[in-house]
């Protein structure tokens, strides 16, 4: 395993791993326009490594669990008919409030809050791949097992219905995708920028896809390859990996839909 | 024998009852065109046909060989999903290519099988939904206000369409219009429901009289029509609305 033993080698595979669980969930959060519900999952993860590092559980799990506390929490209140970005904006920002706060009881935890917040992709250790292959297996698995559900319960709540779809069920696997993928992401990107990387690789797939299929596979390449050149940027003009990942693919998204607004003319 | 009846149907959710005695019999390859003020019970009405919603009183009697196709009320589908017509149409039901294309040739839309969703139109777009309800090769076609927001040579297209279907098929049509005076020409019936049947009729086919043409304008082709309604009945006290707002608008 000497190849392994590298950490650029880890990192790539790591960011490659994410990109791939983030591609076909981030293309659902982008077609059912969840956005602001990947943000808040993302931002509650920073309580779930506080209350990890407190019970000394691993952080995967604490950062799953809660998570999916308020993937569920988020779920539910947004069946009712309240000004859901509001509710999605306090429940968002409290959760990341609360979190660092939590945080800050935890001794000895400072210098690593700033890993949680922007990642730290370059310390991933043969074991955090293994657990982000196989969550971001796990994630592909199941996405892929009830993806026609899923479409069509996206297309209208309305046609799932006629089809004999529970649109609720399906939610509910995406809500659990999305707690499994924010706990593999943190330790890559970050709390701060897990949306991004769900949102920005399949919102760069759109313009450039015809079909559902097509966007979800187009999204895993550029998220893949923003994974790899950003990794190598951050290597060669020393600058924060997470973040130089995450401009990268926002790059490819202004590209995309650029070329897509020339070729209408 | 109809294709299907209700006899003194009364429908009610709770305390609140929505449908009072409607008699209503539908026969193979006849156009109903259903009128009547927000909360008439013109939709309860379909969950009825379709069998939705249980009726409090009455009877519905379906023939053996009845197949509904169902038009919704216009879908929002949002335009961030990737998806062609064909693929829309197959995904649902898991219908083979020859009958999905047959369903968009009775459509009017064979052209338009690999364009994307997002891209129709409004008009387009309810082709595609009717092409859907057609996918089953239905005898009853039920539409639910399928000509909401298009303008009206958009619906006299739409209209055309269901007529060249009727034709094509002999499957009967129901449609619900949130259109009081304005109506399918080719409609055979049109009821007034208020709760219960005002009144019914066949619409005033005017396509010749300069008002007309003023009120219509151009390109509609002679497929809308006016219909009259004639409220020749009293109600007692306890009934809760009043017909001559229905005339007077």
């Amino acid at each position: 395993m000497s190849l392994l033993d590298d950490f650029m080698v880890r990192a790539i595979l790591a960011g490659i791993g994410v990109a791939i669980a983030a591609a076909p969930l981030g293309s659902f959060v982008v077609w059912r326009r969840m956005v602001y519900f990947g943000d808040a999952t993302a931002h509650a993860s920073i309580l779930g490594v506080a209350l990890s590092l407190a019970l000394e559980l691993s952080v995967f799990l604490g950062v799953v669990m809660v998570a999916l506390a308020m993937a569920m929490a988020v779920t539910l209140l947004s069946r009712r008919e309240y000004a859901i970005e509001i509710l999605l904006g306090v429940l968002s920002y409290s959760a990341l409030a609360f979190g660092l706060v939590a945080v800050s009881f935890i001794s000895g935890v400072r210098i690593d809050l700033m890993a949680y917040l922007f990642g730290d992709i370059l310390a991933v250790s043969q074991a955090d791949l293994a657990v982000i292959w196989l969550g971001a297996l796990a994630v592909v698995g199941l996405i892929a097992y009830r993806w026609k559900a899923l479409l069509i319960s996206t297309l209208s709540e309305e046609l799932a219905h006629a089809n004999k779809i529970d649109p609720k069920r399906e939610q509910l696997i995406l809500t659990l995708t999305l707690a499994i993928t924010v706990a593999l992401a943190i330790k890559v990107v970050g709390a701060l920028l897990i949306a991004a990387m769900l949102i920005i690789p399949a919102a760069a797939a759109r313009p450039i896809s015809r079909t559902p299929e097509m966007m979800a596979v187009l999204a895993a390449v550029i998220g893949a390859s923003s994974a790899l050149i950003g990794l190598c940027l951050a290597y060669v003009i020393d600058t924060p990996a997470g973040p130089s990942i995450v401009c990268v693919a926002a790059f490819s998204f202004a590209a995309t839909n650029l070329v897509s607004l020339a070729s209408k003319r | 024998m109809s294709l299907i009846e209700l006899k003194n149907l009364s429908v009610a959710y709770g305390s609140n009852v929505v449908l009072r005695n409607v008699s209503l019999a539908i026969s193979q390859g006849e156009i109903l065109t259903i009128v009547g003020p927000n909360g008439s019970g013109k939709t309860t009405l379909f969950r009825a046909l379709i069998g939705s919603v249980n009726p409090a009183s009455g009877r519905i009697t379906r023939k053996s060989d009845l197949n509904i196709g169902y038009v919704p009320q216009r879908l929002h589908i949002g335009t961030t999903l990737p998806i062609t017509v064909e693929r829309f149409l197959r995904i649902q039901r898991n219908s083979s290519w020859q009958s999905c294309v047959q369903a968009l040739e009775k459509a009017g839309i064979r052209e338009l099988a690999q364009k994307q969703v997002s891209d129709l139109s409004g008009g387009q777009f309810q082709r595609v939904m009717l092409a859907s309800a057609l996918l089953t090769q239905p005898n009853l076609l039920l539409l639910d206000e399928a000509t909401q927001g298009l303008d009206q040579p958009g619906s006299a297209d739409f209209y055309r369409q269901i007529e060249k279907v009727r034709k094509e098929t002999n499957c009967a049509v129901v449609m619900i219009s949130h259109e009081l005076h304005v109506v399918m020409s080719a409609s055979d019936r049109v009821i007034c429901l208020n709760g219960h049947i005002c009144c019914q009729g066949t619409p005033e086919i005017v396509t010749s009289d300069p008002e007309y043409r003023a009120l219509f304008g151009t390109g509609t082709g002679g497929q809308l029509a006016l219909y009259r309604h004639h409220h020749d009945h009293v109600h007692d006290e306890n009934c809760d609305h009043d017909h001559s707002k229905i005339s007077e608008q």
